[in-house]
């Protein structure tokens, strides 16, 4: 019954998956192109976040029409809504892994006397987040979601602790104020990054249980 | 407040088990749906509630079914009762007669003669029934000549002409089309307020838009009963969310 309607629903699933696995190679290139100068990863980002923005449109689409060819009720009009919301999410990021890869191009030419490795902790993390939130979706699994929420309380710190680094860099005149602001800007693309992955879980989590839950304070009621 | 309770009730023709078990409570003042494949008892439930199952030979009712906590298969007058829980039925059953008469004829039935006590149930029974624009100027003419959507609101003005408190529905909509459905549907949300309505239907969507509460029903069981949107965005049993989302029934 409904043969068709499910190999839509299938397909919807497949196109998630794959705009998610663009998203994952899009943040992690543009992680290491800020932490190890990659020119060619830089390049690489840019032509994802226009395969990403594709995917968006096509599978927006295909929601709308599974809402207007079939009225879908429970756990798929939880599914379709959750993709509807979800890819939004998934393409934000692939602005911000654009956005840190035109920085690490930029920060490059400069001599920022700052070693960037310090910035690795964070971008993996983000990285991590973001293939973990993906997973929770392809596998519907809560307790990888739950995992991207806590995920999110380290970025959030070693953002704090970049800042500060930063500032008392600036004050102390170690680090170049143009590039020390640029470095500051992609550390908060990785946060927000971070935040867009925990709006993945949250998605996740309503897919699967019908709860609206905020996960940021992490812990998902039972 | 609940206007119908139902308690530990089960339903038999002859040998055949065909309610098993319901127990339901329905508030006033809202519209209940009740859903399920064909054959699961939805419409043999609907029909206990104003005892039409008294008809049908080999009919047994055992359990409570209580309207403001009346027992409605003890000492209940079955006129009283059916003047209380009125019905309308998936065909439209105009009387062969004039639209005026169709109205009319509950209320005569019930003692009053008076000409203009009758022209003023039949003027806010067709009101109330949203068809009295339609119909002012026809009242004499047979009722047999309306369209099929105008016959079913007519027999939901017949059914408001007693003043009954609770009105079922049985797959009321089904023959109709779209415009008309509408206006039905619009109907029973502008009379929950001085009604309740009970409904049979076999349109999830109708569900959707009219009802507060949904029991979903399968082969006589009541699986699942709750409020309309709880029902359709995280039914909680596997049965309910499999029939809802068409993958059996």
């Amino acid at each position: 019954m409904r043969e068709y309607y499910d190999i839509q629903l299938n397909d919807l699933n497949n196109q998630i998956i794959e705009m998610g696995s663009l998203v994952e190679k899009s943040v992690a290139y543009s992680a290491m192109a800020l932490v190890k100068s990659d020119i060619d990863r830089i390049n690489k980002v840019s032509e994802y976040e226009s395969a990403i923005n594709r995917k968006e449109k096509d599978i927006e689409s295909l929601c709308v029409n599974l809402i207007m060819h079939n009225q879908p009720v429970a756990k798929d009009l939880r599914f379709i809504s959750a993709a509807l919301k979800l890819v939004t999410d998934l393409e934000r990021i692939g602005d911000h892994a654009e956005d840190i890869a035109e920085i690490s191009k930029f920060v490059d030419s400069q001599n920022c006397h700052l070693d960037k490795t310090v910035f690795s902790e964070i971008a993996d993390t983000a990285v991590n987040m973001v293939n973990l939130g993906v997973d929770a979706f392809i596998k519907r699994d809560l307790d990888l979601a739950q995992k991207v929420a806590e995920m999110d309380n380290t970025v959030d710190q070693l953002f704090i602790e970049i800042r500060q680094k930063l500032v008392s860099g600036l004050k102390s005149g170690e680090y170049d104020s143009a590039p020390a602001l640029d470095l500051f800007l992609a550390t908060k693309y990785f946060e927000r990054i971070g935040d867009h992955a925990v709006n993945i879980a949250e998605w996740v989590v309503y897919s699967l249980t019908g709860k609206l839950e905020n996960l940021d304070d992490y812990g998902i009621e039972e | 407040m609940d206007k119908f309770t139902i308690k530990d009730m089960n339903l038999y023709y002859g040998k055949f088990h065909a309610l098993k078990g319901v127990n339901l409570n329905m508030p006033k003042n809202q519209i209940t749906a009740f859903i399920g494949p064909s054959g699961c008892g939805k419409s043999t439930l609907l029909k206990s509630l104003n005892r039409m199952n008294d008809l049908v030979e080999g009919c047994k009712i055992t359990g409570d079914i209580r309207l403001d906590g009346e027992d409605i298969y003890g000492n209940i007058d079955i006129n009283i009762l059916r003047k209380r829980v009125g019905m309308v039925f998936q065909k439209a059953n105009p009387f062969p007669m004039s639209v005026y008469d169709n109205i009319a004829y509950g209320p005569r039935t019930h003692g009053i003669k008076s000409k203009a006590k009758l022209d003023e149930i039949v003027e806010s029974s067709l009101k109330d029934a949203a068809i009295w624009d339609e119909l002012k100027d026809r009242l004499k003419k047979s009722a047999l000549g309306l369209s099929g959507g105008q016959q079913q609101r007519l027999c939901i003005a017949r059914a408001l002409a007693v003043k009954p408190e609770v009105l079922l529905m049985d797959e009321a909509t089904s023959a109709l089309d779209p415009i008309s459905t509408g206006k039905i549907e619009e109907l029973c949300l502008k009379l929950k307020n001085q009604y309740t309505i009970i409904m049979v239907t076999h349109n999830m969507q109708q569900a959707l838009r009219i009802a507060d509460n949904t029991a979903f029903f399968l082969l006589g069981k009541m699986i699942e009963y709750g409020n309309t949107d709880q029902i359709f965005s995280n039914p909680r049993e596997k049965e309910t969310e499999e029939y809802i989302t068409g993958r059996f029934g």
